[in-house]
């Protein structure tokens, strides 16, 4: 009998083991060619210009349009997505805590909406576009951007407040403070870690997501002006370049790759170092 | 339909037969100071199950009440009501009257606000502010209006200090809360309650997280207290009870089964469940 528990705890540890391996090789494997094959294609050209004429045939140039335009994009969408969620998350955990009913159909209603595959975000936004006679813009693409990603950012937020103690909340409102006071300064500085992950995953998606933005956003060799303009992204610049048959432009796409991987990953080191700061108040 | 004495008990070995029912009312301690907090025919339901059942109270002010009782006989939901945290559980029907200082903190106008800063509440484990030490009691100074730094500087002081807690931390009061020690934490828990003026401490098994000597501080700081404030300390301990109340209530499956001074609980317990829960005491 002891024999077989010890077997049996040996088996789960390899299991575990060759899974964890497993997953991190992929990881590695995936940076490895984007690092390899973008660093080849890299230059200081791609990153400081716009496209010159013929940058999608191998003419000189760069993406810069597209950089600036997916962190703009990303940004003001997030910006939204953070406006219109956090009322939403603090309001399920604090305000309507006592409708479980009415909390849990928004519940449910909002994890449908993630998994809504991105496209379905892109065609909405486009009849939305024609409904209020927008062309194709950066305001366009953030409109659609942010309806894709405030359900990811409220749920992702909303688990972290649910993981705050009842009793945190107990003894905020028995020293007189009302539900609003509880939300933003108990429930959300407790919070203030998930926060900042809900944030970084709606702007890793917002950044990373081309379906959304194919129709909504257009595309253009410059960098935009106003938020009427059309906006370039990373997403369908690398899109654009991989699927040239010129073997010089689908290098480059290797390089926007890895671009849009390192925006991300500045983001979220900054991110994570500057919670540390505010981390240690948590319970 | 409340208003029927309880005669119907699903546990028929505990029988309160031998018990005048209502004997605890006309006890003459209570006639000695006036009520602080009146509960009467107050009944708690979760569903179909009754929480608490019939329950008519006196809270004398000034004084150490302790709900005495084992796991789960409704005490922590006596106590909730009373600031109406009970609010927070959609799924506790209750009916009755609570009244404190002659308000009827049920009346559907109510300002929750004021009724909840009458009262600090002391919860079993502490739940510092996720805030600096200094801030978790000033926080209750701000919610009630005031601004005047000074002033709030002189309140924090005097109140870490009203719990023994100013000469450990007086160097770092601007660290967070939840680096002290839980017997800390549990002590700036009661400063934080006490900065809100309240009249009334509520005390949920405030020592159950805490070593012995943290919960001796704790005692002490209630012994003290009592000049100033009304006391209502939750526990199952005996010995705690014994050294803090000057009025005990016995409670079992959301009934109260009897009420009186130390030595009457103690020494001349009237009903067998009260006997066998003092054999089987700790």
């Amino acid at each position: 009998m002891q024999k077989r528990k010890l077997l049996e705890e040996r088996f789960f540890l390899w299991l575990m083991r060759v899974v964890a391996v497993s997953i991190i090789l992929v990881f590695l494997f995936i940076m490895g060619i984007i690092i390899q094959k973008g660093f080849r294609a890299m230059s200081w050209e791609m990153i400081s210009q716009e496209p010159k004429g013929g940058f999608y045939f191998g003419k000189g140039g760069g993406i810069l349009n597209a950089i600036v335009g997916s962190l703009y994009l990303a940004g003001g969408s997030t910006f939204c997505a953070f406006l219109l969620g956090l009322p939403v998350a603090l309001g399920m955990n604090v305000h309507w805590v006592t409708k479980t009913r009415f909390v849990g159909t928004i519940r449910f209603l909002l994890d449908a909406l993630w998994g809504v595959p991105s496209i379905v975000f892109g065609a909405f936004g486009f009849a939305l576009m024609a409904y209020l006679q927008i062309r194709a813009s950066l305001l366009a693409g953030i409109i659609t951007v942010t309806l894709f990603i405030v359900p990811i950012f409220i749920r992702a937020f909303d688990e972290v407040l649910r993981t705050v103690p009842q009793g945190l909340m107990e003894a905020a409102y028995s020293l007189g403070a009302n539900r609003t006071q509880i939300a933003f300064i108990v429930f959300f500085r407790q919070a203030l870690p998930g926060f900042i992950t809900a944030i970084l995953l709606a702007f890793g998606r917002g950044i990373g997501d081309a379906a959304s933005v194919l129709f909504t956003a257009g595309y253009t060799d410059h960098i935009p002006q106003s938020v009427q303009d059309p906006t370039a992204t990373l997403p369908l610049a690398i899109f654009f370049q991989l699927s040239s048959p010129i073997p010089e432009v689908k290098a480059r796409a290797y390089a926007a790759a890895l671009i849009l991987t390192a925006i991300i990953l500045i983001i979220s080191v900054i991110s994570r170092l500057s919670t540390r700061k505010f981390k240690k108040n948590i319970l | 339909m409340s208003h029927i004495p309880i005669t119907i008990n699903k546990k028929p070995k505990f029988s309160k037969m031998d018990v005048p029912s209502d004997f605890s009312i006309k006890k003459e301690t209570e006639g000695e100071v006036p009520p602080i907090i009146k509960i009467s025919h107050f009944n708690v339901h979760a569903g179909s199950t009754g929480i608490l059942k019939d329950i008519n109270l006196k809270i004398p002010k000034g004084k150490i009440t302790v709900l005495l009782g084992p796991s789960g006989c409704g005490k922590t939901t006596l106590l909730k009501c009373l600031n109406r945290l009970s609010d927070l559980h959609p799924s506790l029907k209750v009916d009755g009257q609570i009244t404190i200082d002659g308000e009827d903190i049920f009346h559907p106008n109510q300002d929750l606000t004021r009724i909840r800063q009458k009262m600090g509440l002391l919860s079993q484990r502490p739940f510092p502010l996720p805030m600096s030490i200094y801030k978790n009691i000033a926080y209750g100074l701000k919610i009630k209006g005031i601004r005047d730094k000074k002033l709030i500087r002189d309140r924090v002081e005097k109140h870490l200090r009203d719990v023994g807690l100013w000469e450990e931390v007086k160097d770092r009061l601007h660290t967070p809360a939840a680096r002290l020690s839980i017997g800390q934490q549990q002590r700036l828990c009661l400063a934080r309650g006490l900065a809100v003026d309240p009249e009334i401490i509520l005390a949920d098994e405030p020592t159950s997280a805490l070593d012995p000597i943290s919960s001796r501080k704790i005692e002490e700081e209630f012994l003290r207290l009592k000049q100033d404030y009304t006391l209502i300390v939750v526990t199952h301990i005996l010995r705690q009870a014994k050294r803090l109340a000057d009025h005990i209530v016995f409670m079992y499956f959301g009934e109260i089964i009897e009420q009186g001074t130390p030595d009457e609980i103690f020494n001349h317990p009237k009903s067998e469940i009260l006997k066998q829960y003092l054999e089987s005491g700790h």
